[in-house]
C-alpha cells in the first residue's frame, strides 16, 4: 500500500461530511422501512398465530370434575352417591413458609401426625402446580376456620366439591370397590388431562372400577381469564358437567347391610339369589375395609393393619375366595347318584369307618349313623353313605352333575378379580399332576374335600340350582339376568333332594339351628365342613381335636348353603366362614342363614335378633373396626408412616394387594395338599353340626 | 401579514413542528403509560408527564444558550460523567452487585445515560479542534478511541452492554463523519464479525451470553429469557392493524408481558393501537432523526455539524435498538425506546439531545432559512 496521503483541506473535510452524513442518512431510513416492514409482518402476517397466542395466554380452561353416577340397590336406594365436600388442599408452589403454615394447618384442622407425615410425603413427590390434599370431608366449622385465616396461609386452598358417599360403609366395600386419585401410570397411558384435576377420582376396585365409564360421566369446563401468575380474573363462561350413569344392581342394599353385621366377628362372606332370576340380592365378604376412608386415601398404617390381619378384609372372598365345598356338595352327589340310577330307598350300613383299598374313610360320627337311605345320609351328613355310593359309581358320574349345578363354572360379572376352583376328574388330575385318579380321590371329593374347590358364589348358584332346577346364571346389574332354562335333570329327582334338604333343617338333621321361625315358610339347606388340616392316626384315636382348641389357622371352614321358602323356592343362599370351625353357636352358619332368610320374609323380626346379638360381639361393624383399629395403633406404638399411602393404594387395589394373595394361595394350597396326601390312607372327617363344647 | 408579526420573536423563532411532533409522542406515551398501569395515573403516568413537561421546558431553554457554549461544555462534561461513572462503579463494589445509577433524590441519575449524549459532544469537539490536515492521520484516531473505550469499558463493566454499545456506536458515528479513513470501519466491522463470538463466549457475563443465543433461538427458552421476545411478539402479533383498543391490552394488563412499562413500552403500546400506532410513532421518530440530520447538514461549524449528526444518530440507535429488540430482531439489550418507555435518565438525554439540536438549528437559522 504505498498510495500517497490523500491532502484533507476544510473544504474537501466538509463536502465529506455532507456525503458520510447522507450515507448515514440513507443507512436510517433503510433501517426505518426494515422496522415497519417488520411491525407490518408481526401485525398482518402473523396476526392470526399471535391472537392464538394471545388468547390461549389468557384464557385458561379448567376441567370441572363430573359428579359420579349414583349406584343404587334394586329399589332404587343408594349403596354409593355424592355427598358435598368441604376439603383443603396445598398448592406447593404458592407454599411460603412450609413449616409454619403446616403447623398452623395441623392446629386448624387437629390433623393426626400420621395425617401430617403423609402430606409431608405428598408434597415431596407433588408437582408444583398440582395440589396435595390436607383434608377432606371436613365439617363446617373447621373448613370455615381455615377460609377465615386464609390471608395469612399462602398456599392453602380451600374448596367445595362432591366427594364419593358409600352409606353402607364396609358391607358394600367387596361389591362396588372404591375410587381414588388416578395413578401417575394411567395418566401416561390415556392423557386425559381429566385425571390430573384435584379431586377427580375413577373407581380403583369392584362395581367402580369394572363400570367406570358408565359412571364417570363427562366433565365440565370452566373458562376463565388469568394472570400470568396464575391469578383469576374472570370466569368466561362454564359448561356444566354430564353426571355420570345411575347405575342400578340387583343387589337389595338393606339386605346387604344386614347379612354383612349378621356375619359378626366372622371371616366370611354370603350370597344370597333370587331363585326365579339368578339376580344376587347380597354379595357380602367380611370384615371389609371402609369404602369411604379409602376413597379419601388411607395412611401407611391402616394399610398393614388391613394387610396383617388374619381375616384378610382386603379379600372379596365371594369371588376370590376358594374352599373346599365340604358336606353342601352332598344334595347335589345325590342328584348324581340318582341319575346314576341308585335307588333312593338303597341303605348303607356306616360303622364309623371305610376301609378302602389300605386307607382307612371316617365318618365325621366316630360311633358310626347304622343304616342309611339317601335321604338320611343326607340329613345327617353320613360321610360312609357317599364315600360307599362314590366308590360305586365312580366319580366321573358326580362331577358333570357338580359342573352343571354350577361348580367351577365362571360366571360373566362385572368383577376384575375371580377365582373359580376346580371339580377335579381324572383328565384333570393328569394334567395338574401327572398321576392317575385313584379311589381315594373319588372318595374324598364326594364329600367335597380333596381336590374340590369353590368360590361361595358358586355355592350359591348351586343352592339356587338345587332351589329352582334352573340352570340360573348370577347377575349383578338390574335388568341383565338371562331367561334360565330347565337343567336336564327330572323333577322327582330335586323333589328327593330337596326333601332331605328340608329335613337337614327341620326333621332332626345337622342344620337344626337354621330352622326359621315364621309360619308358613320353612327353610331347607345343608351344613358343610371343610378341613384345613391332616388328621392324624395318632390324633384320631385319641379323640380329635376341637376347633375351639385350634389355631385359629387350623380351624375347619363352615359352609352352609339353603333356600326358602322349602316348598315353593324364592331365595337361595350360600354361607362360608373361614376357620369358624363351628365354634360359636350364633357365630354359626346355620345360624347366620336362617336369620339372613328371615330379613326378607320378616325384616323386623331378623334386625330384632342383630339387635340382640350384635352387643355381644362388641357394637355394630363400625365400632368393632374403630375399636380394631385403635388397639392397633395403640400395639403399633403409632409410628409415623413412612410413605405416602396414596401410591401405594395408586399400585394396587385391595382385592389385588399382596395379602389378599397369599391368603388365596394358602387356602389352595393347604386344601390341595391335604388332599393329596389324604390319598395315602387317613381320611378327613366331614362333619356338618356345630360342635357343642358344654 | 403573517402570524408571526405577532408573536414575540424568541416564541416564533422555536422550531415549533419539532416541539409538537414531541409533545404529541410524550402525550401519547402518557396514554400508554395511563393503560399500562391498568388504566391509573399512578405510578407511571403521571411521574412521567410531569418529568416530560420540565425536561421539555428544559430542551427548549438550552435551544436558547449557543451552540459554542455546549463545545466549551463538552470535555468538562465528559470529565463528570467519567468520574460519576467511576462512583458509581464503587458504590456498587462497597454495596454488592451491579449498580448503574445514583440517587439524587428527584430521580436516579444514571451516568451512563448521559454519557451517549457526552460522548458525541466530547468525540465532536476532539475533530473540531483537530486542524483538517490531520484527520487520516494515527493521530486522529487514538484519542478519539481512548475517549469512546474508557466509558464504554467502565459501564461494560456495570454490566451494561446495551448503553455500552450505543456509547461506542455513537462515538464512532462523530468519527465516521468526522472523516476518519473509511477502510478503518470497514476493517472494524470485519475485526467486529471475527470478535463477536469469542466476545461471546469469553468476554460476555452469564446473562448477557444467554441473551444473545435466546435471540437467535427464541422458542429454546420460552419461559426464561426467551419469554421477553416471545411476549412482545405475541403482543405486537395480537395487536393486529388497528390494535385490541385502549385500555383493553392482555397481555400487558394480565402480566404476560414482562416490562410493559420500559423497555417493552413499545409492544404494550402496539397491542392496543397496532400497526397504525406502530407506524405514526415511527414516522414521528424518523421525522425527528430526519431533522436533526438536516440540521447537521446545515450547521457552520465543524462542531456543531458533528454534534447534530452524532445526536440525531444517537436518537437513532434508541429507537431502532429498541424497537428491533422489542420485536425480536436484536438481542435484548436494555435500550430503552426515547420518550415512551417509562424512565427520568432516558428523558433527560433524550430531552437534552433535542435541546442542542433545537440551539444549533436556531443558531443555522440565523443565516440559512430552510
Amino acid at each position: 500500500m504505498s498510495r500517497p496521503p490523500r491532502i484533507v483541506t476544510e473544504a474537501t473535510q466538509t463536502y465529506s461530511f455532507s456525503r458520510r452524513a447522507l450515507m448515514l442518512g440513507a443507512a436510517q431510513g433503510g433501517v426505518a422501512l426494515l422496522l415497519a416492514g417488520r411491525m407490518t409482518w408481526l401485525a398482518i402476517a402473523e396476526n392470526a398465530h399471535y391472537s392464538l397466542l394471545s388468547e390461549s395466554n389468557r384464557v385458561n380452561m379448567t376441567l370441572v370434575p363430573p359428579r359420579r353416577g349414583w349406584i343404587v340397590d334394586r329399589h332404587g336406594a343408594p349403596i354409593a352417591n355424592n355427598r358435598t365436600d368441604f376439603r383443603v388442599d396445598l398448592i406447593p408452589d404458592l407454599l411460603e413458609d412450609k413449616e409454619k403454615i403446616l403447623g398452623e394447618l395441623q392446629r386448624l384442622l387437629s390433623l393426626p401426625p400420621e395425617e401430617m407425615a403423609r402430606i409431608a410425603a405428598d408434597l415431596k413427590h407433588a408437582a408444583g402446580f398440582q395440589p396435595v390434599q390436607v383434608a377432606d370431608n371436613l365439617d363446617w366449622d373447621r373448613f370455615a376456620a381455615v377460609s377465615v385465616h386464609l390471608p395469612e396461609l399462602p398456599g392453602v386452598a380451600p374448596t367445595r366439591g362432591f366427594a364419593r358417599s358409600y352409606p353402607a360403609g364396609a358391607a358394600v366395600a367387596h361389591l362396588t370397590g372404591y375410587v381414588g386419585a388416578a395413578s401417575a401410570e394411567q395418566y401416561i397411558k390415556t392423557k386425559d388431562p381429566l385425571l390430573l384435576v384435584p379431586g377427580f377420582k375413577l373407581g380403583k376396585d369392584g362395581l367402580e372400577k369394572m363400570l367406570e365409564n358408565q359412571l364417570r360421566g363427562r366433565p365440565g369446563a370452566k373458562r376463565v381469564e388469568v394472570t400470568a401468575r396464575g391469578k383469576l380474573v374472570r370466569e368466561l363462561a362454564t359448561r356444566p358437567d354430564t353426571p355420570g350413569q345411575t347405575t342400578r344392581l340387583t343387589i337389595d342394599a338393606g339386605l346387604q347391610e344386614y347379612t354383612a353385621r349378621r356375619l359378626g366377628t366372622n371371616s366370611g362372606s354370603a350370597v344370597v339369589i333370587d331363585c326365579l332370576t339368578g339376580e344376587m340380592l347380597a354379595m357380602v365378604s367380611m370384615p371389609a375395609y371402609d369404602p369411604n376412608s379409602f376413597s379419601d386415601g388411607i395412611s401407611h398404617l391402616e394399610w398393614k393393619m388391613l394387610s396383617d390381619n388374619d381375616h384378610v378384609p382386603l379379600m372379596n372372598k365371594v369371588l376370590q375366595g376358594l374352599y373346599p365345598p365340604g358336606s353342601t356338595v352332598k344334595p347335589m352327589n345325590g342328584l348324581a347318584l340318582l341319575a346314576a340310577g341308585v335307588d333312593p330307598g338303597m341303605r348303607v350300613n356306616c360303622s364309623g369307618a371305610l376301609r378302602v383299598g389300605n386307607g382307612v374313610f371316617h365318618c365325621h360320627k366316630k360311633r358310626g349313623h347304622g343304616p342309611l337311605d339317601l335321604k338320611n345320609a343326607i340329613m345327617q351328613s353320613c360321610d360312609i353313605y357317599f364315600y360307599e355310593m362314590a366308590r360305586r359309581v365312580g366319580y366321573d358320574a358326580i362331577a358333570p352333575v357338580a359342573r352343571a349345578m354350577g361348580l367351577g363354572q365362571k360366571f360373566d360379572l362385572p368383577f376384575a378379580s375371580q377365582r373359580y376352583g376346580t371339580v377335579p376328574d381324572p383328565a384333570w388330575k393328569l394334567r395338574k399332576y401327572k398321576e392317575q385318579w385313584t379311589v381315594a380321590d373319588s372318595l374324598n371329593a364326594s364329600i367335597g374335600q380333596g381336590y374340590v374347590l369353590a368360590n361361595p358364589l358358586q355355592l350359591a348358584v348351586m343352592a339356587s340350582r338345587l332351589a329352582s332346577g334352573k340352570d340360573l346364571h348370577p347377575s349383578i346389574l338390574a335388568g341383565r339376568a338371562p331367561a334360565p332354562n330347565d337343567l336336564p335333570i327330572s323333577a322327582e329327582h330335586f323333589a328327593v333332594v330337596r326333601d332331605a334338604m328340608f329335613g337337614v333343617v327341620n326333621g332332626g338333621g345337622t342344620g337344626g339351628a337354621a330352622r326359621m321361625q315364621i309360619p308358613g315358610v320353612a327353610l331347607a339347606g345343608k351344613t358343610g365342613t371343610a378341613q384345613v388340616r391332616r388328621i392324624s392316626m395318632a390324633e384320631r384315636s385319641s379323640g380329635v381335636l376341637k376347633n375351639a382348641s385350634l389355631p385359629f389357622k387350623l380351624r375347619d371352614h363352615a359352609l352352609f348353603i339353603g333356600f326358602a321358602p322349602a316348598d315353593k323356592p324364592r331365595y337361595a343362599t350360600a354361607i362360608v366362614l373361614e376357620h369358624g370351625g363351628h365354634t360359636v353357636r350364633n357365630l354359626d352358619t346355620p345360624g347366620i342363614g336362617r336369620d339372613i332368610m328371615t330379613y326378607l320374609f320378616d325384616r323386623d323380626k331378623a334386625m330384632a335378633t342383630l339387635a340382640e346379638l350384635e352387643p355381644t360381639w362388641g357394637g355394630d361393624i363400625q365400632t368393632r373396626m374403630a375399636a380394631e383399629a385403635t388397639a392397633y395403633r395403640a400395639a403399633a406404638n403409632a409410628p409415623p408412616p413412612a410413605v405416602a399411602v396414596q401410591t401405594e393404594l395408586n399400585a394396587t387395589a385391595p382385592t389385588e394387594a399382596p395379602a389378599v394373595n397369599a391368603a388365596t394361595a394358602a387356602d389352595v394350597s393347604t386344601a390341595e395338599s391335604v388332599a393329596h396326601t389324604n390319598a395315602a390312607g387317613n381320611s378327613i372327617a366331614a362333619d356338618g353340626t356345630t360342635e357343642r363344647d358344654q | 401579514m403573517s402570524a408571526r408579526d405577532y408573536i414575540p420573536k424568541p416564541i416564533s423563532q422555536l422550531p415549533w413542528l419539532i416541539i409538537l411532533l414531541t409533545l404529541a409522542i410524550g402525550c401519547f406515551d402518557l396514554l400508554v403509560l395511563y393503560s399500562a398501569a391498568g388504566g391509573s395515573v399512578s405510578p407511571w403516568a403521571k411521574s412521567q408527564g410531569i418529568r416530560f413537561f420540565v425536561f421539555l421546558l428544559g430542551a427548549i431553554g438550552l435551544s436558547r444558550v449557543p451552540a459554542s457554549a455546549f463545545g466549551k461544555a463538552a470535555l468538562p462534561a465528559y470529565g463528570v460523567l467519567v468520574v460519576l461513572l467511576v462512583l458509581v462503579e464503587l458504590i456498587g463494589a462497597v454495596r454488592g452487585g451491579g449498580q448503574r445509577w445514583l440517587d439524587l433524590g428527584i430521580i436516579r441519575l444514571q451516568p451512563s445515560e448521559l454519557m451517549k449524549l457526552a460522548i458525541v459532544l466530547a468525540v465532536a469537539k476532539f475533530y473540531d479542534g483537530l486542524p483538517a490536515s490531520e484527520t487520516r492521520r494515527f493521530s486522529a484516531i487514538w484519542p478519539a478511541a481512548a475517549l469512546i473505550l474508557l466509558p464504554a469499558a467502565l459501564v461494560m463493566k456495570q454490566p451494561d452492554l446495551g448503553t455500552a454499545l450505543m456509547i461506542m456506536a455513537s462515538g464512532i458515528t462523530v468519527m465516521f463523519l468526522a472523516g476518519v479513513p473509511l477502510r478503518l470501519f470497514i476493517g472494524g466491522a470485519l475485526a467486529v464479525g471475527v470478535a463477536v463470538p469469542f466476545a461471546v463466549n469469553f468476554v460476555l457475563h452469564g446473562y448477557q451470553r444467554n441473551r444473545i443465543l435466546v435471540f437467535l433461538d427464541p422458542e429454546s427458552d420460552p419461559l426464561g429469557i426467551g419469554y421477553h421476545i416471545s411476549q412482545s411478539k405475541i403482543a405486537i402479533g395480537s395487536g393486529g392493524i388497528f390494535g385490541k383498543g385502549f385500555l383493553n391490552g392482555t397481555q400487558s394488563h394480565l402480566d404476560y408481558l414482562p416490562e410493559g412499562h420500559t423497555d417493552f413500552a413499545l409492544a404494550t403500546m402496539m397491542e392496543e393501537w397496532g400497526l397504525v400506532g406502530g407506524v405514526l410513532l415511527i414516522l414521528a421518530f424518523f421525522a425527528i432523526i430526519y431533522w436533526g440530520m438536516n440540521v447537521a447538514q446545515h450547521a457552520e461549524s465543524r462542531f456543531a455539524r458533528l454534534t447534530a449528526a452524532g445526536l440525531a444518530t444517537t436518537l437513532f440507535f434508541y429507537v431502532s435498538i429498541n424497537m428491533a429488540m422489542v420485536m425480536g430482531l436484536a438481542p435484548v439489550v436494555g435500550v430503552p425506546l426515547p420518550l415512551i418507555s417509562f424512565g427520568g435518565s432516558a428523558q433527560m438525554t433524550v430531552m437534552l439531545c433535542l435541546g442542542v439540536l433545537m440551539s444549533i438549528d436556531r443558531q443555522n437559522r440565523k443565516t440559512v432559512r430552510w
